[in-house]
């Protein structure tokens, strides 16, 4: 049962097949024998997890019927987790433990979810290839000598071996989608504003959103539906009215109008991911969808908009990483220069301090308006980009990362490393919604396709990405036996 | 050589909403260190603010009163900087949008002139906690009860010539501010500070000289003296062919003197940016035509409303509406009275230097209006003479009775029976037979004397204009 989707776990305990805390069993199970391996978990909440599992048992008897009630669900370790480690992947964090609860931890709380425990991720989600944590890299299950993706590798990693149900992540420049992709599953991204970002710890706060890790569509679609919503305590939160997203799952897809931005399809972009995406693209006209090149003109210019906005936030949103009030501060410092220097110079990874340098100097008296406010015009731009392509199509499709995984350690170069997400950057700079879905696997790894659709258009999407997944079973592909493996419930 | 000097204030304000500016944590003032701390003012990591409302009303309603022009767009933004009570790392304030933009203030110096001067801008920002240095053993404590709590910064022009202008910019500054109600404005408390920039240049050089910052001054009295000492240490190291340094300064109180804190020449880049976790205010014409609708009788309006209403001087007038408080007061006092003028006096007079001696606010009284509208109706009506009135008051700070008790409890009452006149007027002219023939002789003037005399011989109570009649049929 633990390879199941959430809607089939849902399904069987609701019929009773299967308890919450018998699943939730299965689970920790194959955390104890995989996660040594993988390194997915950065903490693991054994013992509260069986007391939710329970409490979810004794409430579907009482009567609650929600259709997340104890599914088992891992959190992001950006995640302010009450009473839990919340360590962001640094050693800033290491010893800090939360006193509150982030808004989509709550919400999942509220849905009565059963929490694993905290998957691992890069450095302060600084990075593409889950290689930056403090707590190791994550191994990608499909072959372990290759990396999951990043910043969320530990949760993309858990979801496609099966060490949970569903995950939680976030994306700044791709941080669901390319690790989704890396994993062969299913990575969602909402509009920005869509999911609160209270207790979610700020990366780049105008690009940060939360999203689902899932292994289906319609599993995003049922995440989607807990975590959305205004939150006042969230000022760019937006309110939107109540949604059902698994309502419109099953719309035929005759008339869909597909975009294919030719940019996307250009240099750079391995044969076998252009020909996976190409077949998907067949597979959508065959469902009645017709097909037509946009033209994201501004597209070439998102990475670097992207590596000075995103610095230029993050450098602001560290700063109080200083060691005076909790986590790391070095020992015995001499004086207050002392340890703001010695705590931020240990504390942090050496790409977290690349990023804080570049955003300081992107700021800097006399640079701003080189880089900040360039930045902020081309920002500008790429959404007009998107917004006349969307006068023409529902949707654009095309490559989630130009190519599959790639072994660890085999990217040192940080500028190769920031052009990993040269497809998905675009797409937080305009704040747009944007899914990956896996459409077809190569040398054993898995590709993805992203689907990106208009402002507020998460339904559209995820119905576009269902009815694919109705029809073919790129999805359903698992990675090859893990080491020691196998423990099934 | 002639100087002249140019003075620019900042004026810090802690607006008097209930909560912070960007958390749910309480301002109350006084409270034990970080009972008052939300998890967003210890900047706990994912933490986000939250603007609250109540300080634009009260900063738009601070700029329509000195008819500025209002920000209908306010942006945030992020003012980098480290230090221990800053625990985001950051300031959040307003850089290019202010809510508040140029306004002007109009001042009446001590001849009676008056002057304008504008007011740059004003804007909401957040404050910082407090760093504790003493009772630590070589280590710092930190109380972030202060952090987050809402600034209004008020930057005036570089247009004030003398350390008697900034403080009367100040003090009109602050009666609006507790007219408005959006501030204690207490600068012993520092829910009012001030910066001060001075700068001095020969008389008609058009070019500013090089300007110091006086930092964080508690008290307008001290504003005055550092701007004076601050200005004498400038004039003598140009004077000296000197140079003076652009920094920042601090004052002495006990010395009389600035004392240098640091050079702004390698002043912190703040690498300001608009603050991502906030929207831009936006605000329309009638969210400011309700606020102004809202507006109370200002000081400049009510003082022209009192001279006219009141025929009071327009110095009278400007003493008794130098606070709402005492404004409201003597209307009580003039209405209940229905004397204007005696009641002018006697506010501004009495109860101010009582006031004053005591080092009360308007509060702390123990003549309430009500009492002292019902003093001036009893010398009015003749029940007490404007001297016994003297003591009546005296004894009202003590005895809490109402008035007609005082004067009966203590035999105050005017006499008014002619008999009893009669006899202090027949005792006094037998007693001296001299001034009553210089009197008959045609000094007329000795009248007075004679009618002390018989006051004297009253204990006050007499009637003086009874007395005075009497004496003068007598001596016929």
């Amino acid at each position: 049962m633990i390879n199941s989707t959430v809607a089939e776990i849902s399904a069987a305990l609701k019929a009773g097949d299967i308890s919450s805390v018998e699943i939730t069993q299965a689970y920790l199970n194959r955390i104890a024998k995989l996660n040594g391996e993988l390194n997915a978990y950065i903490t693991v909440c054994e013992e509260s997890a069986l007391e939710q599992a329970a409490a979810a048992d004794a409430g579907r008897s009482a009567g609650n019927t929600s259709p997340l009630l104890g599914i088992p669900i891992a959190h992001k370790d950006i995640f302010c987790t009450k009473d839990i480690l919340t360590t962001c992947g640094s050693r800033m964090l290491h010893n800090f433990v939360s006193p509150y609860n982030a808004t989509v931890v709550e919400r999942f709380n509220d849905a009565g979810t059963v929490l694993l425990g905290k998957t691992n991720m890069d450095e302060f989600a600084m990075g593409s290839s889950n290689e930056t944590s403090f707590f190791g890299d994550v191994k990608n299950p499909w072959n372990t000598e290759c990396v999951p993706g990043g910043s969320s590798g530990g949760s993309a990693a858990a979801v496609a071996a099966d060490l949970c149900a569903m995950a939680t992540g976030t994306d700044t420049g791709g941080s669901i989608r390319q690790p989704a992709a890396f994993c062969g599953i299913t990575g969602f991204k909402p509009s920005y504003g869509r999911v609160s970002r209270w207790g979610m710890i700020a990366f780049a706060s105008s690009l940060d959103q939360a999203g689902p890790i899932t292994k289906s569509a319609e599993d995003a679609a049922l995440m989607l539906n807990a975590m959305v919503g205004l939150d006042e305590k969230d000022s760019t939160s937006i309110d939107r009215p109540a949604e059902d997203f698994t309502a419109s799952l099953n719309q035929p897809l005759k008339g869909l109008r597909i975009g294919v931005p030719k940019q996307h399809f250009a240099q750079g972009l391995s044969m076998e991911v252009e020909e996976a995406v190409r077949n998907a693209l067949a597979e959508y006209e065959k469902l009645g969808a017709t097909i037509k090149e946009v033209d994201l003109t501004n597209s070439h210019l998102s990475v670097s908009a992207y590596y000075v906005v995103a610095p230029a936030e993050a450098s602001a949103n560290l700063s109080r990483f200083d060691g005076v009030r909790y986590g790391y501060r070095c020992e015995d410092p001499v004086d207050l220069e002392d340890m703001y220097k010695r705590t931020r110079s240990e504390g942090f990874g050496e790409e977290v301090k690349r990023r804080i340098m570049i955003g300081t100097y992107a700021l800097s008296a006399g640079y701003y308006d080189a880089y900040y406010r360039k930045a902020q015009k081309i920002r500008r731009l790429i959404k007009d980009d998107f917004d006349r392509a969307f006068e023409e199509v529902d949707v654009i499709i095309g490559p989630t990362s130009p190519h599959t995984a790639f072994k660890l350690g085999s990217k040192s170069d940080p500028v190769s490393m920031y052009l990993e997400d040269i497809y998905t950057i675009a797409v937080n700079l305009a704040g747009l919604p944007a899914a990956s879905i896996p459409v077809g696997v190569a040398n054993g790894l898995p590709m993805g396709m992203q689907i990106i659709g208009a402002y507020f258009d998460e339904a559209k999407i995820l119905n576009v990405a269902h009815q694919f997944q109705q029809h073919t079973d790129w999805h359903k592909q698992k990675p090859g036996p893990i080491a020691s493996n196998e423990g099934e419930a | 050589m002639e100087w002249e000097t140019v003075i620019g204030l900042e004026v810090h304000v802690s607006l008097s909403t209930k909560s912070k500016l960007f958390s749910g944590s309480s301002t109350e003032f006084g409270a034990d260190p970080n009972t008052q701390a939300s998890i967003f003012d210890c900047a706990l990591p994912g933490t986000l603010p939250v603007f609250n409302e109540e300080a634009l009303r009260m900063a738009v309603r601070f700029g329509v009163a000195i008819g500025a022009e209002i920000g209908k767009q306010s942006v945030f933004d992020r003012k980098n900087y480290f230090y221990p009570d800053l625990p985001k790392g950051y300031q959040v304030t307003q850089l290019d949008f202010p809510t508040v933009g140029k306004g002007a203030l109009t001042v009446t110096l001590s001849d009676g002139s008056e002057k304008v001067i504008g007011v740059t801008r004003a804007h909401i920002e957040e404050n910082a906690g407090k760093s504790l240095h003493e009772e630590f053993h070589g280590m710092s404590g930190i109380d972030l009860n202060r952090a987050g709590e809402p600034l209004l910064e008020i930057v005036s022009e570089p247009e004030i010539a003398s350390a008697e202008e900034a403080v009367a910019y100040l003090k009109k500054l602050h009666t609006i501010i507790r007219y408005l109600d959006i501030s204690d404005a207490i600068m012993a408390q520092g829910s009012m500070r001030c910066d001060v920039n001075v700068s001095i240049r020969p008389v008609g050089e058009t070019e500013l000289g090089t300007r110091t910052e006086i930092k964080n001054i508690n008290s307008f009295r001290f504003v005055e003296k550092a701007i004076i000492s601050e200005v004498q240490r400038q004039q003598e190291i140009l004077e000296d062919g000197g140079r003076i340094i652009q920094e920042t300064r601090r004052y002495n109180a006990d010395k009389d003197e600035t004392t240098s804190m640091r050079s702004k020449e390698v002043a912190n880049d703040y690498r300001y940016f608009p603050e991502p976790d906030l929207l831009p205010v936006v605000i329309d014409d009638e969210y400011i035509a309700a606020v102004k609708a809202q507006l109370p009788e200002l000081p400049d309006a009510k003082r022209s409303r009192f001279a006219e209403e009141y025929a009071l001087s327009e110095y009278d007038a400007g003493v008794l509406v130098s606070s709402r408080e005492l404004a409201e007061y003597y209307e009580i006092v003039a209405s209940q009275s229905d004397d204007a003028k005696l009641a002018a006096n006697w506010v501004s007079q009495d109860l101010l230097g009582l006031l004053n001696k005591n080092n009360w606010e308007l509060a702390d009284s123990p003549i309430q209006a009500e009492r002292l509208a019902m003093l001036i109706t009893r010398i009015k009506d003749k029940t007490i003479s404007g001297k016994i009135a003297k003591t009546v008051f005296e004894t009202m700070l003590e005895d809490e009775s109402d008035v007609d008790t005082i004067i009966e409890n203590k035999g105050l009452k005017q006499v008014t029976d002619s008999g009893e006149i009669e006899k202090f007027v027949d005792e006094v002219i037998s007693n001296n037979p001299d001034q009553v023939q210089q009197y008959k002789d045609g000094k007329q003037q000795v009248i007075g004397f004679l009618v002390g005399q018989c006051m004297q011989l009253s204990k006050g109570k007499a009637n003086p204009a009874q007395v005075n009649e009497l004496l003068r049929e007598k001596m016929q």
